[in-house]
């Protein structure tokens, strides 16, 4: 049994790179609708709420507002970009299209797709994430260049959010369940991780929660690096963002496995 | 190369209290075209999913080209070719992208799978569509495609799970032609269906499956020799029961199916001289067939 599980991990440290290639030929036949699509919601947001909100709220720890805001939607972006890609994109490649099944009957084992899987969704989060902290940067409401280190964090981002959505993908019965993560886990997320307003705003119960959220560590992170502050306790955040790679990482591949291998 | 390419042992599987696969055993010699013939949910897609290790059976020993399935899968699918019984190209890509794709599934480098995709095009007489999208081509050339994706890593074995379900006449004859050209090269094919036509035509050796147990295993001819041996009657267009009843003292045995009623005669005159005179009635006289075996073993009657 141990030695079946074994036979499903990832068979080498490059093997996954041919399923991020697939996925990323079949994007570049899509890429300029791709970029304008996921990348007008935040930005709209982002000037939407900065200077509307802004005008009313003034100034938020010591910023205005929508610089406040420019790194809750960074780090945002980066997690819906790579919720979306894993919860909608990835369970149609594995579950309508059947191309998992295909990859499959290779040499590639299903360790190596799901880590191919991550490591695409983490390339779009990356994507969306940077085009919008680049918006910023280009308008002043980003320091340059401390705005660099948001680079490996929205990348880290995307991959802890990838692999928590891998687990809803493994789980679903069909498309009509991740809604409610979107709505019971991705939304709130937004709300409780100080996005879009300080956790200090929050009640202290709520705020002990959202000590425990990806979303929280990742703008821990990409606040400081955009405003250029010193930021505290970088190694928690890093390491808390790494565990919620590398466990649902795991979990979703035992999923998998009793899903697709029965 | 070893002679044996795959071996089962007292497998079993079972999805839930749902028996599938009930103590099969087999032995596919290289360069053979094995097959596995049996009705809709007799167990022949779980016998290809556990050849390839994607499904684990709860007991007994599956061995494919020499390593343990599905212990050490990944070793084994590096000398396997798959057609699947759905088609599960990529929708996305062109002809020939598809091909590029999946052969860096198997780490062959670009330049590699450009050298070959002529000759896999040309195999699978797709050349004028190497640029078409998937989603465009006919039924027949997506399974001819499929076959030509499952031969990009030059696999000794191919797996094919009914193959040619869903085919018109003209597009599998083509397929049964292809597979024969790769059988004459060596190739080790084993192939579930549930057309007699095609495992006739293709198999050296095949077992005949119902209920997840192999119930016959043989050659095609060594099978109808064995199980029926006499020319049959197919008689249409009367009472089956009574018909039947009237010429079982002249023939070897009577079996009805349907409106259908089969005479295993081996003096079919005989059985033309009793029912002489009646009218309605038309007969078709035929060499025996698997189906014939089929029908003497399991009582069930199978899709021609």
């Amino acid at each position: 049994m141990a030695d079946d599980f074994t036979a499903v991990l990832p068979a080498n440290a490059w093997n996954w790179a041919a399923v991020w290639r697939r996925n990323y030929l079949a994007w570049r036949k899509v890429a300029l609708a791709s970029i304008l699509g996921s990348l007008a919601d935040p930005i709209i947001s982002l000037f939407a709420l900065g200077t509307g909100l802004g005008l009313m709220v003034g100034r938020v720890e010591g910023t205005s507002y929508i610089a406040f805001l420019a790194a809750g939607m960074v780090a945002t972006s980066a997690m819906v970009a790579s919720t979306f890609e894993t919860i909608y994109a990835a369970f149609s490649r594995m579950h309508d299209r059947r191309i998992w099944e295909a990859i499959l009957y290779t040499q590639l084992t299903l360790g190596d797709i799901v880590l191919g899987e991550l490591a695409w969704a983490a390339t779009k989060a990356f994507l969306a994430g940077t085009a919008i902290a680049a918006v910023a940067a280009a308008l002043g409401y980003a320091a340059w260049p401390s705005v660099l280190y948001v680079l490996p964090v929205i990348c880290l981002t995307g991959f802890a959010f990838a692999s928590l959505a891998m687990i809803v993908t493994s789980l679903s019965p069909s498309y009509d369940y991740f809604v409610f993560y979107q709505t019971l886990v991705i939304t709130p997320m937004m709300f409780l991780s100080g996005a879009v307003f300080p956790l200090t705003q929050l009640p202290g119960g709520l705020q002990r929660v959202a000590r425990f959220l990806p979303l929280a560590h990742s703008i821990d992170l990409i606040r400081p690096a955009m405003l250029d502050r010193p930021a505290a306790g970088i190694g928690l955040h890093i390491g808390a963002l790494c565990i919620y790679a590398v466990l649902p990482f795991f979990l979703s591949m035992a999923l998998f496995r009793r899903r697709l291998m029965r | 190369m070893s002679k044996v390419a795959i071996e089962f042992a007292g497998v079993k599987k079972s999805f839930g209290n749902k028996l599938v696969v009930n103590g099969v055993s087999f032995t596919v010699a290289s360069g053979e075209c094995f097959g596995l013939l049996g009705p809709n949910g007799a167990g022949k897609s779980t016998l290809a999913r556990m050849v390839l290790g994607m499904t684990r059976p709860d007991a007994g020993k599956v061995t494919v080209l020499g390593v343990p399935m599905p212990a050490r899968g990944r070793l084994a699918r590096k000398g396997i070719g798959v057609v699947p019984q759905f088609d599960n190209l990529d929708l996305e890509f062109t002809v020939r992208e598809n091909l590029l794709v999946f052969g860096c599934y198997f780490g062959m480098s670009t330049r590699a799978i450009e050298a070959i995709i002529p000759s896999l095009l040309e195999f699978a007489r797709l050349e004028s569509k190497a640029h078409a999208r998937v989603a465009d081509l006919s039924g027949g050339m997506k399974r001819r495609l499929t076959l030509a994706r499952a031969l990009i890593n030059d696999p000794q074995l191919l797996v094919m799970d009914e193959p040619t379900t869903g085919l018109d006449p003209h597009a599998r004859h083509l397929i049964w032609e292809r597979l024969r050209f790769l059988l004459a090269r060596g190739k080790t094919i084993i192939l579930t269906t549930h057309f007699m036509e095609e495992a006739e035509r293709l198999c050296d050796r095949l077992c005949i499956l119902d209920h997840g147990c192999n119930i016959a295993e043989g050659s095609p001819y060594a099978l109808i020799e064995e199980h029926i041996g006499c020319p049959v009657i197919e008689i249409f267009g009367g009472n089956p029961q009574e018909l039947s009843s009237l010429i079982r003292p002249y023939v070897q045995r009577v079996e009805v199916s349907g409106e259908t009623v089969f005479c295993y005669a081996p003096d079919p005159e005989q059985v033309r001289a009793q029912l002489r005179g009646r009218s309605g009635l038309r007969f078709l006289q035929r060499p025996p067939n698997l189906e014939d075996v089929f029908l003497r073993l399991t009582g069930l009657e199978l899709e021609k």
